[in-house]
């Protein structure tokens, strides 16, 4: 075909021995949006880097042919290449935080790409600037000019990551996962602002994501990875409607559907017996300030919520980041002091507790968090993280007895018992996940909080994770409070949903007429920005 | 025998030591990493150095009162052993083989004419009758004569080792790590037998300027050298892991009171404490002049002394950033599902916070043991040091000031002070790193 711009053929890219990509060849058309779609891992972000010549220098890459425009880009000397980086191929990162640099204004940061690519003065300089600025659409680009990253929200920097991306008029635009920090309402934006940039210029935009319900909003043609290998190519339309690769089929089976909360037992009777029940419950954190530390202010993570939970249902909490959802669920689990409000479990008041009762009655909320990697201590060994809530809340409990219920709860959740003899970092993000329920579970919880649990997993996993939390549910009539922002997963596993905004509850009620029939404004606009995939 | 203080805590900090190297022993999860150690080259090689300076230093440290002549000096058993080096001093400088003095002096012939040039030496290779053609040869046949015995004596050991207990595990004389540690002991026995041999007929590094014998200085310096590392550290590390971790851990006011504390200490010069005390020191010793009736017991006191207001004002540095470590991990999930699970706060420090750090302590210590040798060095310029009397690499280093100097340089003290510290930091650094490695189940499992 004519309008092939990038071309890659039998690109191979191993470390030492780990052959990471294995010899795949794809092309990019101009003026379309390619996807390339795997779960982590796969080696799709070290694809995109090794087009650009970015990995590291014990990184072995070989292919017959890497071409764009048809100009051979294998051939290029590295002095030349950083003509290419930034001028004719640009790159957006997944995170905006760190991908900044936090003593330079954003003005000088885009100005510093159109500095190296093209002979400007001072004033043109500027006025590129603000034109990009412009067009990324951020507000009040005269008075953002001088500001620092810190000052700009999530959103507002993946603004301005794009503006440097197009600072070089680029032919083609890597995004490597350019929404994945961010909430879904701002993901919406920031995908939009794409379409419209690329419909304005017409350059090529390659898109990187595990994603595929927002990969079927976007791209026109799809390309699967697995382990290194890209097993499906298609076109986007075709590819959702009759995949053809078993793993391409295993990948969208995996996926949560927002449907699937249709035709739910409603959660009936409520009032019959009330299991936990949390009355205008608020969590402030002082602003101290001065030499004396006085309280100026506080930030009300948590402003006044009040819920209801039944024995053996699932109630998620759904809000965006900094919405106070985990503040909540940190304060049910008394990691964090209550600042007023009342907590009732079993009709007793938990905040009337002294600490010696509420000790003891930490066995009866437990939390899961999100991050897989960094809630268990590395040095220990899995058996003892396990056994660490038994020896600390049944301290009668032998040796020999505690290490049977170590066994058995591995079993519980599908690990073999032998983990008990390894270490955290020998295992994978979802098993992790798994040993991280386990623990919890240890103490034998009437309510477990779930923390994001499965946001930093790949989808499959995710399912895995879900079908788990579900069967404990149904074998050992657990109750979830389950924090999350993804809406698909809350239809999976939810019966009650619980909207929160600023730290207020602004709705709540079953799963299916929330999610299906909402009726706050909020809910709405969360509801409207969820990419679905289109069929 | 006499107990000085600093040899009674020396004895106690091997006692320390060696129970928690049983305790260690005896765990199941410990098994994996003393494993890693021991297959570890590196790791076994600079273990075996360190073995063998604190051997040294642990038969410096045995101290008891000669009967050798009627002045009841006390004397470590090294000093028994090393009689002839201790007391076989020169008049001046004499560089290392040498049988000359290093500077001229008027020299009465036997006819009784005088002669301006480089007399001979009193000890050093007055077994030669004409140096200038013997000397070179002689050296050589000594040293193969002694390294030959070493290396004997090795052999014979090996063949013994061999016959008990070749029938039980023979992979343990197989592996390479066994072959290298082998090898390291060849040599240093050896070598250590040829220069002992060696030393009863030369100044192997020479005289200084009282005609003190160098090698003998440098050996007598190891003890010195670890007994300032070890203790200064052994009084740090309790005050920086218990401040900097409970300043981290629990914040408000115990975080405000030990900053405070620390920032007070921190901004008051150390030179300027260490001075006081030591001053503070001798003015105790000569109000109490008949509890410090001899030399070396002063001078141990001083040592002492030293070492503990070392101790007191470095923990800050280390403190400080274990403050902001624990920090961090104080946020970590982990910690947070320990609180949720009703763990205890001593627990949750003991089990989860101090394993999580100890790299931190671990790294700063070794470092802070080659800067606490440094440290007494610089003291001693200021002569707020050790002793004058003490041999330290500090006071050798010191010396050296001048004789960098003098025409014609004399080298040879601050040569012998720099390859003795510098094996000692060396071998301590490349095993904390196996350590420090094999501790880390993250890393246990790459390789080296």
């Amino acid at each position: 075909m004519e309008n092939q711009l990038l071309q890659v053929n039998n690109l191979s890219v191993s470390f030492k021995d780990d052959t990471v990509v294995n010899q795949i060849s794809f092309d990019v058309f101009k003026g379309e949006t390619f996807a390339l779609v795997g779960e982590s891992g796969s080696g799709k972000s070290i694809t995109a880097l090794s087009v650009l010549r970015l990995l590291p220098n014990n990184a072995l890459v070989s292919a017959d042919k890497i071409s764009l425009n048809n100009e051979n880009l294998l051939t290029i000397p590295e002095i030349d290449f950083c003509k290419v980086r930034g001028k004719r191929i640009g790159l957006i990162f997944q995170d905006p935080m760190s991908s900044l640099n936090p003593v330079m204004t954003i003005g000088e940061q885009i100005a510093e790409v159109i500095q190296i690519h093209f002979k400007l003065s001072k004033q043109d300089i500027q006025k590129t600037v603000l034109e990009l600025m412009e067009q990324v659409e951020l507000p009040e680009p005269l008075r953002r000019i001088n500001e620092y990253p810190h000052q700009l929200s999530g959103g507002q920097r993946q603004r301005v990551m794009i503006a440097i991306a197009l600072a070089g008029k680029p032919d083609l635009l890597i995004a490597d996962e350019p929404t994945t920090a961010l909430d879904v309402t701002i993901q919406a934006q920031i995908l939009n602002l794409l379409k419209s940039i690329q419909k304005k210029t017409g350059m090529a935009l390659w898109l990187i994501s595990h994603d595929l319900a927002l990969v079927s909003n976007m791209a026109d043609r799809i390309a699967v990875m697995q382990r290194g290998k890209i097993v499906e190519t298609g076109i986007t339309k075709e590819f959702f409607k009759h995949a053809k690769h078993p793993y391409s089929l295993q990948l969208l089976a995996a996926l949560p559907s927002m449907t699937s909360c249709v035709d739910k037992p409603l959660s009936n009777n409520a009032k019959a017996n009330d299991f936990l029940k949390v009355e205008q419950l608020k969590i402030h954190y002082p602003i101290r300030k001065g030499f004396f530390k006085r309280i100026v202010d506080y930030v009300k993570a948590v402003d006044g919520v009040d819920f209801e939970l039944q024995k053996g249902k699932t109630l998620a909490l759904v809000g965006e980041s900094g919405c106070g959802k985990t503040t909540l669920g940190k304060g049910l689990v008394n990691l964090i002091p209550k600042t007023a409000g009342r907590v009732f479990l079993e009709n007793i008041d938990l905040s009337c507790l002294k600490a010696g009762e509420l000790r003891r009655k930490r066995s009866d909320i437990q939390i899961v968090f999100q991050d897989p990697f960094a809630s268990m201590n590395p040095r220990m060994l899995v058996g003892d993280i396990i056994a660490e809530g038994i020896q600390s809340l049944y301290p009668k409990i032998d040796l020999v007895d505690s290490q049977a219920q170590v066994a058995a709860l591995l079993k519980q959740v599908e690990l073999p018992v032998e983990s008990a003899l390894r270490y955290p970092h020998e295992f994978s993000g979802g098993q992790r996940q798994r040993i991280c329920i386990a623990r919890a579970l240890a103490v034998k919880p009437k309510l477990i909080v779930c923390d994001e649990p499965t946001s930093a997993l790949d989808v499959s996993v995710q399912a895995q994770i879900i079908e788990l939390l579900k069967k404990l549910q149904k074998e050992q009539g657990i109750s979830y409070l389950f924090i999350t922002h993804d809406l698909a997963v809350v239809a999976e596993i939810a019966d009650d949903v619980a909207v929160m905004y600023q730290g207020k509850i602004v709705e709540q009620g079953g799963v299916e007429q929330v999610l299906m029939n909402p009726k706050h404004q909020y809910t709405k606009k969360l509801l409207q920005a969820v990419p679905q995939i289109i069929n | 025998m006499t107990i000085l203080w600093t040899d009674g805590l020396i004895y106690l900090l091997v006692i320390f030591v060696t129970v928690i190297c049983v305790f260690i022993s005896q765990k199941p999860q410990f098994k994996r990493p003393l494993q890693k150690i021991s297959s570890s080259k590196t790791g076994m090689v600079s273990l075996l150095i360190l073995v063998f300076f604190v051997v040294i230093g642990l038969l410096d440290s045995i101290h008891f009162k000669s009967t050798e002549n009627r002045t009841h000096e006390i004397i470590s058993l090294l000093d028994y052993w090393a009689k002839p080096l201790r007391l076989q001093s020169e008049k001046t400088y004499s560089s290392p083989f040498s049988a000359y003095l290093y500077s001229k002096e008027t020299i009465t012939l036997e006819n009784g004419k005088t002669e301006w040039g480089y007399p001979r030496l009193k000890y050093g290779g007055v077994h030669l009758n004409d140096p200038d053609n013997e000397l070179s040869r002689d050296v050589l046949y000594k040293a193969s004569i002694g390294f030959i015995r070493g290396a004997t004596l090795v052999l014979l050991f090996t063949v013994l080792l061999w016959s008990f207990y070749h029938d039980r595990d023979k992979a343990i004389f197989k592996s390479a790590v066994s072959k290298t540690v082998w090898l390291t002991l060849f040599l240093l026995v050896s070598i250590s037998y040829m220069l002992i041999y060696l030393s009863s007929y030369y100044h192997v590094l020479g005289t200084d300027k009282v005609g003190e014998d160098v090698f003998y200085q440098a050996v007598k310096s190891i003890r010195t050298g670890l007994v300032i590392g070890s203790l200064t550290t052994m009084i740090m590390l309790p005050l920086a892991i218990v401040f900097g971790i409970m300043a981290g851990f629990f914040r408000g006011w115990v975080d405000d009171v030990i900053q405070y504390v620390y920032t007070t200490l921190n901004s008051i010069p150390g030179v300027l404490l260490i001075a006081a005390s030591i001053l503070m020191v001798q003015v105790y010793m000569s109000n109490h002049a008949e509890d410090f009736n001899s030399l070396i017991v002063r001078s141990d006191m001083r040592l002492l002394f030293l070492c503990l207001i070392l101790g007191v004002t470095s923990w800050t540095g280390l403190c400080r950033m274990l403050r902001a470590e624990t920090l961090k991990l104080r946020e970590m999930e982990y910690v947070q599902a320990a609180q949720a699970l009703g763990v205890k706060q001593s627990t949750i420090l003991i089990r989860h916070i101090l394993p999580n750090v100890m790299h931190i302590v671990l790294i700063s210590v070794v470092l802070d043991f080659s800067a606490l040798v440094l440290a007494e060095a610089v003291l001693s310029y200021i002569n707020i040091g050790v002793d004058p009397t003490t041999y330290s690499w500090g006071n050798m280093i010191n010396g050296a000031r001048l004789e960098m100097a003098r025409e014609p340089v004399v080298w040879w003290s601050l040569m012998a002070s720099f390859v003795f510290m510098f094996s000692l930091v060396l071998a301590a650094n490349l095993f904390a790193d196996t350590v420090r490695n094999a501790f880390d189940p993250r890393r246990a499992e790459q390789g080296a």
